[in-house]
C-alpha cells in the first residue's frame, strides 16, 4: 500500500478546490458547456445517457479497507448503493449529480482518492498487474514505477491536452496480467546483465476502431532513464498526433503512420536533445527508494503451506470447487492471492454493492492486511490470505455473494456498460452477459470446458476489449435493431493478437445459442482436455468453429 | 442507436422530440413547446420536419445553463395520442436499465 | 481582448502588422511567421521591438537563429483543446533558453492559465475580461507539482528529498 505524504494529499485537495470552482462558473453559466466538457473530463465525469457518469481512479488497482469504505459511502450518498469496477481497475457511479461532484471528491480525498485524469485526452491511470507485489517470481513490485509515472503524468502542463487519451500498463511477471501489448505505453519490467532494473518499452497498443497489438520501441530504458524516456515519446505523440480526425488521433496511428523504425527514430532524437541540456527529470536512486519506502507490505507470519484447516476444508466439494479457482499461489509461502469474483449468475459483471464493499472492507482488514486489489477482468482479489485463514474466509464471501466459483471460466466474462448505461453503445451488453452466466451456470460444465474469457463490447470503442477475448462479441446495430459480430482467438497476455470474425453478426436472441454452439465445437475439437480453447483455435483456425455456428443459420 | 451524437444533418424520418439531460443533476429532459424542459415525455413538444426540428433544436441548444448535449431524438405517437419513445436508446433514457440494478430503487 | 502581462493586466505595446502592410518607423510590432521567414536578417536587426507570431503545427527550430533578437514569440491555442503550443513553449525557454517575452494566443482561458504559466508563457492574450481579472487568482490554485518544468519551481520528489536531507541534518 502506498501512503500518500503531506505533498500528495496536498495536490488532491487543491485539485477538488479547483474543480468545486469549475462547477460552480458551469452552474453559473460563466462556463459554456464546451468549455466545461474538458475540464469536467479531466476529472472523470461524463454525460450518459441517464445522468452524468464519475469514473473514480484506483491506482495501479490497489486499495486500502478504508479506501474501500469511502467508495461505498460515495455510493450510497450520492449514487445509487453500487459501483462498477472498469477494464482499467478504475471504479464507475452510474448515477451521480454534478452539483454535488465536488463534495463526493471532497470525500473521497480525505482517504486520497481522487479522479484526476481519469478521462479527457490526457494521461490516464497508470494500470498495473492485480498481483502486483505477491505474485511468485515477480522481478519487482511494478507498483513503484507505476506510482512514480502517476505522479510524474498528473497535471502535467505540457501533455494535459494531447490529440487524444493516453493508457499506461505496467508488468513484471512473465505472465502479462496486466495487458500491456494492448497500450499506448505498454512496460515489461526487467533487469540488464548488471541486474538493474529497466523497462521494455512498446508503443502504439489499442483497440477501438483500428486496432493494433504494441510494437517494442526500445528492449532496454534504464529505470533513471523512464520518465525522460517516456516524456520523449510524450513530447512526440503531443507535436505530431493527428488532431484533425478524432479516430485517427491515437499514438497507435502515428506509429503505424512513420512506422516503428522512423518513430522510434524521432523519439531518440528527441530524447537525446533532451538529456544534452537537461537532467531535472533523471531519477535517482534516493528519489526511487523514498517512493518505494512509501509501500508498506506486511509483517507475514512463517506459515505452513498445508495447514490443518485446509486440509479438513478440502472435503467439502463447493470449497473445493471455489478453492481451485480462485486461489492462486503467493511468494510469500503459507499464505495466497485469492480472487473474488464480481460475476455472480444473472449479475452485471463488475459490479458492487455498497454493502458488499463494506462487508469486503471488513474481511480484508480480518484476512488481508487492510488491502483489496482491483483486476482489469472486473474483479476483485485479496492479495495477502494466509491459507489457514481460506476456509474461514470463503465461507464469509459466499455470504456476501462474492465466491462464485468462475474465475477465469467461461462465466467470468468482461463487459462494458453498453447501451443500458452508455451514450456512445450501440447495443446493450449486460444482458448478453448475463444470459451467457446463466447458460453456463453449471461448474462442472464450466471447469470441464477450462480457461475462456468471453469480452463483449456495445460500440466499437471496444471498451470490453472484445478484440482480444478468447471469444469477442461486438454490439453493433442494423436497421434499428441490436445485432452482434462475434471474434474468437483473441489474447491479451504476453502473446496477445487479435480475434477472428467468424461470419456474419447475429442477432441479440441469438448470442447465447451461438457461444453454447462455438463451446461444444470446442470440446470436441480439442486435442486434450487441458488444451485451451484459445489453442485450439489457434490449430484448427476459424473454419471449423464457423461451419459448426452457421449450418443451420 | 447509432450515437445521435454524430448527427451532423438535421434529418428526420417522422414525428420527433428534442432530448437533452439537465446540466446541475444530469436526468433526461425533453424541450416543451414553452421554451422549457420536462422530465415528463408527454409535455414534448413535437416536430415533424426537419425545419422545425432545427428550430426547435437551435432554441434547446442555446440554454447551455439548463441542458446539456440537446438533440433530436424519434418518438412514436400511438392512435390514443400517447407519445412512447421511438427506439430501444430512447426507450431506456426514459425507462431506466433494462436489467435490474444491484441494489433495489 | 485583454492582455495579461506579469501577472496584471497591462496594456499591449505590441501592434499587429498585417503580411501585406508597410513596417515604417520604430514601432514594437508583432509580424507573421511567413512575414518574418521572408526577412529574417532585416526585421530581427530593426530598430524597434520586433515578435513573431508562430504557428502551433510548424517546429520552433526555425526560429532559433533569431531569439536573442526577438522581443516576443507568441503561440497560438487556435483551440483550447489543442496543446501543442505548450511543447513549442517548453522547448522554446528549456532547450534554447528563450528570455524574451512568451505569449499565449488564441483560445486562452482560465483554467489553462497554471500550465501556461509552468510551460514557460509570461504573456497571455486573454479571450474573456472576467478570466483576466481572476489570473493572479488562478495561478495560486496549486502549491504543489509534480514534475518539473523549465518555470524554477521545485518538484514534489525533490521537495521531498529536501524535506528527507533537513529531517536527517535536524532530528
Amino acid at each position: 500500500m502506498y501512503a500518500y505524504d503531506e505533498l500528495d494529499r496536498t495536490l488532491i485537495s487543491e485539485r477538488v478546490e479547483e474543480f468545486r470552482d469549475q462547477v460552480k462558473r458551469r452552474l453559473s453559466g460563466e462556463l459554456s458547456e464546451d468549455e466545461f466538457k474538458m475540464l469536467r473530463l479531466q476529472n472523470g465525469v461524463y454525460l450518459q445517457l441517464h445522468a452524468y457518469m464519475f469514473r473514480v481512479a484506483i491506482p495501479y488497482g490497489t486499495l486500502s479497507s478504508k479506501q474501500l469504505r469511502r467508495l461505498a459511502h460515495v455510493a450510497r450518498r450520492y449514487d445509487r448503493g453500487y459501483g462498477h469496477f472498469t477494464t482499467r481497475q478504475n471504479i464507475q457511479f452510474n448515477w451521480i449529480k454534478l452539483a454535488e461532484l465536488p463534495d463526493a471528491l471532497s470525500d473521497l480525498a480525505e482517504v486520497g482518492i481522487h479522479a484526476m485524469q481519469t478521462s479527457g485526452n490526457n494521461t490516464r491511470n497508470v494500470t498495473s498487474d492485480q498481483w502486483a507485489g505477491v505474485a511468485p517470481g515477480e522481478i519487482e513490485d511494478p507498483r513503484i514505477w507505476s506510482e512514480l509515472l502517476r505522479q510524474y503524468t498528473t497535471l502535467h502542463p505540457e501533455f494535459s491536452f494531447l490529440p487524444r487519451k493516453f493508457k499506461f500498463a505496467i508488468t513484471a511477471s512473465a505472465h502479462d496480467r496486466a495487458a500491456i501489448k494492448i497500450h499506448d505505453i505498454g512496460l515489461r519490467l526487467h533487469k540488464n546483465a548488471e541486474g538493474e532494473t529497466g523497462f521494455e518499452v512498446l508503443v502504439g497498443g489499442g483497440l477501438g476502431r483500428t486496432p493494433f497489438i504494441a510494437k517494442t520501441i526500445k528492449s532496454y530504458v534504464h529505470g533513471r532513464d523512464l520518465l525522460s524516456y517516456v516524456e520523449a515519446i510524450l513530447r512526440v505523440y503531443n507535436q505530431y498526433g493527428r488532431r484533425d480526425n478524432i479516430y485517427k488521433a491515437r499514438i497507435k496511428i502515428l506509429v503505424h503512420e512513420l512506422g516503428i523504425e522512423k518513430f522510434a527514430q524521432e523519439v531518440e532524437e528527441e530524447w537525446q536533445q533532451m538529456r544534452a541540456t537537461d537532467t531535472a527529470l533523471t531519477l535517482d536512486d534516493a528519489m526511487v527508494e523514498d517512493i518505494r519506502s512509501r509501500f508498506t507490505y506486511p509483517a507475514y507470519e512463517k506459515l505452513p503451506h498445508m495447514p490443518e484447516e485446509l486440509k479438513k476444508a478440502a472435503h467439502d466439494p463447493h470449497f473445493e470447487a471455489w478453492r481451485k479457482n480462485s486461489v492462486a499461489l503467493h511468494k510469500v509461502p503459507g499464505y495466497a492471492i485469492v480472487t473474488l469474483s464480481l460475476k455472480p449468475v444473472g449479475g452485471p459483471p463488475g459490479d458492487a454493492t455498497a454493502d458488499q464493499m463494506d462487508a469486503l472492507a471488513d474481511l480484508a482488514d480480518t484476512y488481508s492486511f487492510g488491502e483489496i486489489r482491483v483486476g482489469h477482468e472486473q474483479n476483485l482479489a485479496l492479495p495477502h490470505v494466509a491459507r489457514r485463514d481460506l476456509p474461514a474466509l470463503w465461507k464469509a464471501l459466499d455470504k456476501i455473494g462474492l465466491a462464485t466459483p468462475n474465475v477465469n471460466l467461461v462465466s467470468d466474462i468482461i463487459a462494458c456498460p453498453g447501451l443500458d448505461y452508455c451514450s456512445l453503445a450501440n447495443a446493450r451488453s449486460i444482458p448478453i452477459a448475463q444470459e451467457l452466466t446463466r447458460r453456463f451456470a453449471n461448474h462442472e460444465t464450466a471447469n470441464l470446458i477450462g480457461r475462456l474469457h468471453i469480452n463483449i463490447s456495445g460500440c466499437i470503442n471496444a471498451c470490453g476489449h472484445h478484440h482480444v477475448g478468447h471469444i469477442g462479441i461486438l454490439g453493433v446495430e442494423k436497421n434499428g435493431e441490436e445485432f452482434y459480430q462475434i471474434t474468437i482467438g483473441g489474447r491479451a497476455d504476453e502473446n496477445a493478437e487479435l480475434g477472428n470474425l467468424i461470419g456474419p453478426a447475429v442477432r441479440y436472441g441469438d448470442v447465447a445459442d451461438v457461444v453454447e454452439d462455438i463451446v461444444e465445437a470446442y470440446l470436441a475439437l480439442r486435442e486434450r482436455p487441458d488444451e485451451l480453447f484459445v489453442d485450439t483455435v489457434k490449430r484448427l483456425g476459424v473454419e471449423p468453429f464457423r461451419e459448426r455456428v452457421y449450418a443451420t443459420r | 442507436m447509432t450515437s445521435p451524437l454524430e448527427q451532423k444533418k438535421i434529418k428526420i424520418t417522422g414525428p420527433s422530440v428534442v432530448t437533452a439531460n439537465r446540466t446541475w443533476d444530469g436526468i433526461v429532459i425533453y424541450r416543451t413547446a414553452q421554451q422549457d424542459w420536462s422530465a415528463k415525455l408527454s409535455d414534448a413538444a413535437i416536430v415533424r420536419t426537419s425545419d422545425e426540428a432545427r428550430a426547435l433544436l437551435a432554441e434547446s441548444v442555446a440554454d447551455d445553463i439548463g441542458a446539456v448535449g440537446a438533440y433530436i431524438a424519434p418518438v412514436e405517437i400511438k392512435d390514443s395520442g400517447k407519445i412512447k419513445p421511438g427506439n430501444l436508446r430512447e426507450h431506456i433514457r426514459l425507462q431506466g436499465v433494462t436489467i435490474n440494478l444491484p441494489v433495489p430503487a | 481582448m485583454p492582455l495579461v502581462k506579469d501577472g496584471k493586466i497591462s496594456g499591449d505595446a505590441f501592434v499587429h502588422v498585417a503580411d501585406d502592410a508597410e513596417i515604417s518607423g520604430d514601432g514594437a510590432i508583432l509580424v507573421s511567421a511567413a512575414r518574418f521567414l521572408e526577412d529574417a536578417e532585416a526585421l530581427s536587426r530593426r530598430a524597434g521591438r520586433t515578435g513573431v507570431i508562430w504557428p502551433n503545427n510548424r517546429d520552433v527550430d526555425d526560429l532559433v537563429p533569431y531569439l536573442d533578437r526577438l522581443a516576443v514569440v507568441a503561440l497560438v491555442f487556435p483551440s483550447f483543446r489543442d496543446g501543442r503550443a505548450y511543447s513549442q513553449a517548453r522547448l522554446l525557454r528549456e532547450r534554447y533558453k528563450y528570455r524574451g517575452e512568451l505569449r499565449a494566443t488564441g483560445q486562452v482561458l482560465r483554467d489553462q492559465f497554471l500550465f501556461m504559466l509552468r510551460a514557460g508563457f509570461d504573456a497571455f492574450e486573454v479571450k474573456k475580461p472576467a478570466d483576466a481579472e481572476a489570473f493572479a487568482n488562478t495561478v495560486r490554485r496549486y502549491s504543489v507539482f509534480y514534475q518539473p518544468t523549465g518555470d524554477g519551481r521545485m518538484s514534489a520528489l525533490h521537495r521531498r528529498m529536501m524535506l528527507r536531507h533537513s529531517e536527517r541534518a535536524n532530528p
